[in-house]
């Protein structure tokens, strides 16, 4: 897999030059949501479309997480007549919509993010909090910021 | 007064080891030939005890859940043995099937709130937090005191003020709440219920509210139960005396249920009022949305108005998932660094809250000529009062900072420190009171804790001001290690 080996060669031989953090959005409550607003330190690295889809599309997998339906409610009805003992032996819908999202993450660094010596952290990571972006810079170009 | 200013972060001068992969992947863990990585819950800056090697996770202070689960076992056993024998010959068998349902229920509900991760946010990394200070700083004017650290955001047409806190480095997100008596900041903060030993918060509401109102189930019924036992054995005429006299335990279980009754339905009632209108028992208490402030516009921006959906989104709503993952692996090569850092944050508690009377001790004590001297650690203190100078020497007093850490066995069942500070002097007071209490308690405990701090400083600030002047922001971790130094001398 040569776009794994990229990467993980990305993390061996780069320093990391900063950190970007894309904060959450509550403007619609305490639903997971991340600000779409373009980062000015990436404005060289990466393409303005191609971030804003990214975080577009994670915004929509977290939408989806806690999403409250019908779905939801059976999964919530369910538990509480079994005393939410299903919770030990069960899945819950939001743990395997934050596998989704993990596959996501590694998917777009590996394709996008990683050749442009860029690294997106999982945001569960950090708590839910924000979206850690780390620049790396190649040793072989030189250091500074 | 240049020694009061906090100081920015210098996010280069982090040493941020080239990042790992994350670390719950067991790639990592197998990586680290002969070394055994500790898991993340051994190094939680919070004030939480582990079981089952992070499975189960508790309050530093079990409060009075012995008590609690104490008197339910106690009850419904009584009523087992010496009612349903009775009411199974004279009634039906159904009342000790009901009872055995709802006892399963009460105790499963309790055991599951009392263990289960309330919401616990994880504290910011450094780089998370000097990013956040850079922000402030150009936002603001750095002045000699730094300007009250809130942040407006608009939901739902509606201003909310997120503050920002001081001991997770982060802007709280909105309804969260830090509980002084955990340390840890709580999404969607209810209350620290001491009944229960640990805070409800957004991750195990419904496990309390579940547990209260199948409490009021249980304690209903088991009243009308021995109720009706004793009037049944009293009927023909030989009086209620002679009934209680042939089942004693009876009487015990009457007291007991007619006195909890009254503060569980109370209880149960207030919360089915505050799950039909979204609301937190913290935000109630504060009357954050009930319009004190005068404006007109302050509703719940988080309730939908609508009855039904507000008790369906708040109790059957999707499980969120904890953010603080216990059983993750520590990444090796930050493993030590964090726990330095971990016991700095630590530490950096203590001085938030004793500043004050170190301050007055430190400088009748010495006149550092250094008002420069450093903040060696990696994050500026809350208060810029907080004495520079003696930093270094009031960081690492490792007997009493590192006891929330890790004191939890590894085994399961560990050690209970059953220390009922305060005893529930008032028994069966609705639950909010207690909010207030044991904010009260925390913090004098915490200044109790402060004064044992104050005896050190004398002895190392005459060590630190030579070395001070070579302290800095940009000295993170060699600073750490000059910290350690002299205190090495010392002891």
């Amino acid at each position: 897999m040569a776009n794994a080996h990229n990467l993980q060669d990305l993390q061996h031989q780069a320093a990391v030059a900063s950190k970007v953090y894309v904060q959450r959005d509550y403007n619609s409550g305490t639903i997971c949501r991340f600000q779409t607003k373009f980062p000015s330190e990436l404005e060289s690295r990466v393409d303005r479309q191609q971030f804003e889809e990214t975080m577009h599309t994670l915004n929509n997998l977290y939408a989806e997480a806690e999403k409250i339906g019908g779905k939801s409610y059976l999964e919530g009805c369910l538990a509480c007549m079994t005393a939410y003992t299903i919770f030990l032996c069960m899945e819950t819908h939001y743990e395997k919509v934050l596998k989704k999202i993990a596959r996501f993450i590694k998917e777009q660094n590996e394709k996008i993010y990683a050749p442009l010596g860029l690294l997106l952290t999982d945001p569960i990571e950090r708590g839910l909090r924000v979206v850690e972006i780390t620049i790396f810079e190649d040793r072989s170009i030189g250091s500074g910021r | 007064m240049k020694h009061c200013e906090y100081q920015q972060i210098d996010p280069q001068a982090l040493s941020t080891p080239t990042p790992t992969l994350p670390p719950q992947h067991a790639v990592v863990q197998e990586e680290k030939k002969g070394e055994t990585a500790r898991r993340k819950w051994e190094v939680f800056p919070g004030k939480n005890r582990f079981y089952c090697d992070g499975r189960i996770i508790v309050a530093q202070q079990s409060g009075v859940l012995p008590l609690t689960l104490g008197l339910i076992l106690v009850t419904t056993v009584l009523f087992f043995v010496f009612d349903c024998p009775f009411l199974l010959k004279h009634l039906t068998v159904f009342i000790p099937a009901i009872g055995g349902v709802l006892f399963v229920f009460v105790v499963i509900s309790l055991l599951q709130t009392s263990f289960t991760d309330p919401g616990i946010l994880p504290r910011a990394t450094p780089d998370e937090a000097a990013d956040i200070e850079k922000q402030i700083d150009n936002s603001g004017s750095s002045t000699y005191r730094p300007p009250p650290r809130t942040k407006e955001v608009m939901i739902n047409q509606q201003v909310v003020k997120l503050k920002y806190c001081f001991t997770c480095k982060m802007f709280r997100p909105p309804r969260t709440s830090h509980c002084s008596l955990c340390d840890n900041c709580v999404e969607r903060f209810d209350h620290h219920c001491p009944w229960v030993g640990n805070c409800v918060g957004k991750r195990n509401y419904r496990f309390f509210y579940t547990f209260i109102v199948s409490l009021s189930f249980l304690t209903v019924f088991i009243f009308g139960c021995v109720a009706t036992h004793l009037a049944l054995r009293a009927q023909g005429g030989r009086g209620l005396m002679f009934a209680l006299q042939e089942s004693p335990a009876s009487a015990v279980e009457l007291v007991i249920c007619f006195f909890s009754v009254w503060s569980i339905l109370g209880l149960s009632g207030f919360h089915t009022y505050l799950v039909a209108s979204n609301l937190t028992t913290n935000e109630d208490i504060k009357g954050s949305w009930s319009g004190k402030s005068g404006t007109e516009d302050t509703g719940n921006p988080y309730s939908y108005n609508n009855i039904i959906t507000n008790c369906c989104s708040v109790l059957c709503g999707p499980m969120p998932p904890s953010l603080i993952d216990r059983r993750g692996f520590m990444p090796v090569e930050e493993s030590s660094q964090t726990v330095a850092t971990e016991v700095e944050l630590a530490a950096k508690n203590e001085i938030n809250v004793c500043t004050q009377g170190t301050k007055d001790l430190l400088e009748s004590a010495s006149r550092s000529p250094c008002p420069q001297a450093g903040k060696p650690q990696t994050v500026s203190t809350s208060c810029p009062d907080s004495i520079d100078p003696a930093d270094p020497a009031v960081t690492f007093n490792p007997d009493v900072t590192s006891d929330p850490v890790a004191v939890p066995s590894l085994k399961c069942g560990g050690r209970h420190h059953s220390h009922t500070t305060s005893p529930p002097d008032e028994p069966r007071q609705l639950h909010h009171h207690h909010n207030r209490h044991h904010k009260t308690r925390s913090a004098r405990s915490s200044s109790k804790r402060a004064a044992l701090h104050i005896s050190n400083p004398a002895y190392n600030v005459s060590l630190s001001p030579p070395t001070s002047p070579g302290l800095g922001p940009s000295h993170g971790t060699g600073a750490e290690e000059h910290v350690r130094d002299s205190f090495a001398t010392l002891h």
